[in-house]
């Protein structure tokens, strides 16, 4: 018999699995739950996007195409961010099509951080970055952002957290699960200070066409950042194309030149398919991302709105698909909050607790689901909240 | 804004004022004038019910009826589409521009017999209709972009 404990390698024992995932489990095994919980659009895939993928599985042999991507892609994926932008990338040096955008982070984490180092972790943030900088022997130093400052990050929160370790700084915005975002202001302050330091940032900017009321704004624009930053981004949520399994990463070439192997001998290339229909994501599906978009505003205003009514503060976020409001007044921990609220409602939502512990006392909410589905829910909600304000009095 | 309030509406025309104007970023109030703006205005015309009739009643008979018309002079079709609108047993009349027919009716019946009864008797013998083509429709799958037959499953994961 194996003792699979001891096969197993320790670094990877001492992970733990994802806190998203643990109440999907739950409601997974009840009926009529109703989840407020997914990460990614409800929207289908723009029809262009998918016709083009048939076409390319109609006439074209599906093979694994260059290590950096398909050449056109890439080319596309320069112009899409000088256009927006208006900083240039070498679609040949400086550039790798990755599978996904958790791919690209993973590959800037394994290609700068050596045993020891020191990462910044702007917190409240996605799960997958503390254990992408453990599993190569990193120290993820969590930098905490805080509702007062609207969830963003500010130049304080993050000098007293730099040491002569430190090496990378990863800058999530806009935010998963806060909705925050970062404008130019906001940024500048971050940049002057971090120019005079050799700290690289990872800026995951995933969800960057999903801001409403304002453009999103990126750090490499800034002065002396462009050399400094790795620039992350992808097709999941801004095309509808989670499943199609594309990102990409745009940095200076000594830094492309080396993570490139990481890309090379463990994944060789991303899917053929998804790489040639997402040429036209980038070429003619602004308008579709247009009306996702407003569609997605009139939930967030919505939510932001009844999350108020019910007394639960929830600040306004201006990105992504989530709302992050507080439940402190409950006198619950988000974890009690959401297993009560799944028990007893069967409405699934995230802790926020799962995304750092700066997350504690929150819910994130995610709306990418249709009204009918939102409203539902938040009858739920509000029928639970009344339930824990009759239980206080009764206490 | 029209766009919008038109867009949720379609979604759910029982939505309270406060979850519209919540919506749109406006108040109740502003939100109930906003539609009164839209139905004084005729934009909007009504509201109905979209039903599951296998649920709701078996027994209820819906048939497509294509016409064949003569048009009339300086009124085209709409005068004989206004005789057939005013039938209680018409759901829908429609102009085509397909050349093999004109007026595309949906009827509403109780049963097979009195649908096609009123398409014979009632229908067919007005004055400028020179055939009429019935179709029954068996199953509705969608209406109003509402899903009336298999739910739309949600296959996301939580990532």
């Amino acid at each position: 018999m194996i003792d699979y404990d001891k096969v197993l390698s320790d670094k990877i024992k001492k992970i733990k699995p994802s806190g998203i995932r643990k109440f999907f489990d739950i409601a997974g095994t009840m009926e009529g739950v109703i989840s407020l919980g997914v990460g990614e659009p409800d929207f289908n895939t723009p029809w262009v996007i998918r016709k083009a993928a048939i076409q390319v599985l109609e006439r074209r042999h599906i093979v694994y195409g260059p290590n950096k991507g398909l050449a056109p892609l890439r080319g596309a994926i320069s112009d899409n961010i000088a256009k927006k932008h208006g900083i240039t990338y070498d679609p040949d040096k400086e550039m790798i099509v990755t599978v996904g955008g958790s791919e690209a982070i993973d590959l800037a984490v394994r290609g700068l951080i050596d045993p020891g180092d020191e990462v910044l972790v702007v917190e409240p943030c996605f799960v997958c970055y503390a254990p992408l900088v453990e599993l190569v022997g990193g120290v993820a130093v969590p930098v905490p952002t805080r509702l007062e400052n609207n969830f963003k990050l500010t130049v304080d929160d993050l000098k007293d957290k730099v040491t002569e370790r430190t090496k990378l700084l990863i800058l999530p915005f806009p935010n998963n699960p806060t909705g925050a975002i970062m404008t130019k202001e906001d940024l500048e302050p971050i940049a002057e200070f971090l120019r005079g330091t050799d700290i690289i940032v990872l800026s995951d900017e995933i969800y960057s066409e999903l801001t409403y009321g304002r453009k999103h704004f990126s750090i490499i624009e800034l002065e002396g950042m462009r050399e400094r930053t790795i620039y992350v981004n992808g097709f999941s949520k801004a095309y509808a194309m989670t499943g199609w399994r594309l990102g990409y990463v745009a940095a200076p070439e000594p830094i492309i030149t080396q993570i490139a192997k990481i890309h090379q001998y463990g994944i060789m290339c991303s899917p053929f398919i998804s790489q040639n229909a997402a040429v036209e994501a980038l070429t003619s599906c602004d308008e579709e991302v247009k009306k996702m978009v407003a569609e997605y505003n009139v939930r967030r205003r919505y939510l932001v709105g009844e999350f108020n009514r019910l007394g639960l503060t929830c600040f306004n976020p201006e990105g992504a698909f989530y709302v992050f409001p507080c439940i402190k007044s409950t006198g619950l921990s988000s974890e009690e909050f959401c297993e009560r609220l799944l028990y007893e409602e069967k409405v699934a939502a995230v802790p926020g607790s799962a995304f750092g512990d700066s997350g504690e006392g929150y819910i994130r909410i995610s709306y990418a689901y249709s009204f009918k589905h939102l409203m539902e829910a938040m009858g739920r909600i509000e029928k639970f909240l009344k339930k824990l304000e009759a239980e206080k009095h009764e206490g | 804004m029209k766009n919008e309030i038109i867009n949720i509406l379609q979604q759910n025309a029982r939505i309270s004022n406060h979850a519209l104007g919540e919506m749109l970023g406006i108040s109740a109030d502003e939100a109930a004038a906003e539609i009164k703006k839209l139905e004084d205005s005729g934009v909007i015309k009504g509201y109905s019910v979209i039903l599951d009739d296998d649920l709701y009643d078996k027994s209820i008979v819906y048939a497509t009826i294509e016409l064949k018309v003569t048009p009339q002079r300086d009124c085209g079709f709409d005068d004989i589409a206004k005789t057939i609108m005013m039938y209680d047993e018409v759901e829908s009349v429609s102009l085509m521009s397909s050349g093999a027919y004109d007026l595309a009716v949906e009827v509403k019946g109780s049963n097979l017999k009195d649908v096609a009864f009123f398409v014979s008797e009632r229908l067919a013998t007005i004055d400028g209709i020179l055939s009429t083509s019935t179709h029954f429709i068996l199953k509705k799958y969608k209406e109003k972009g509402i899903f009336i037959d298999g739910e739309d499953k949600d296959e996301r994961g939580l990532g």
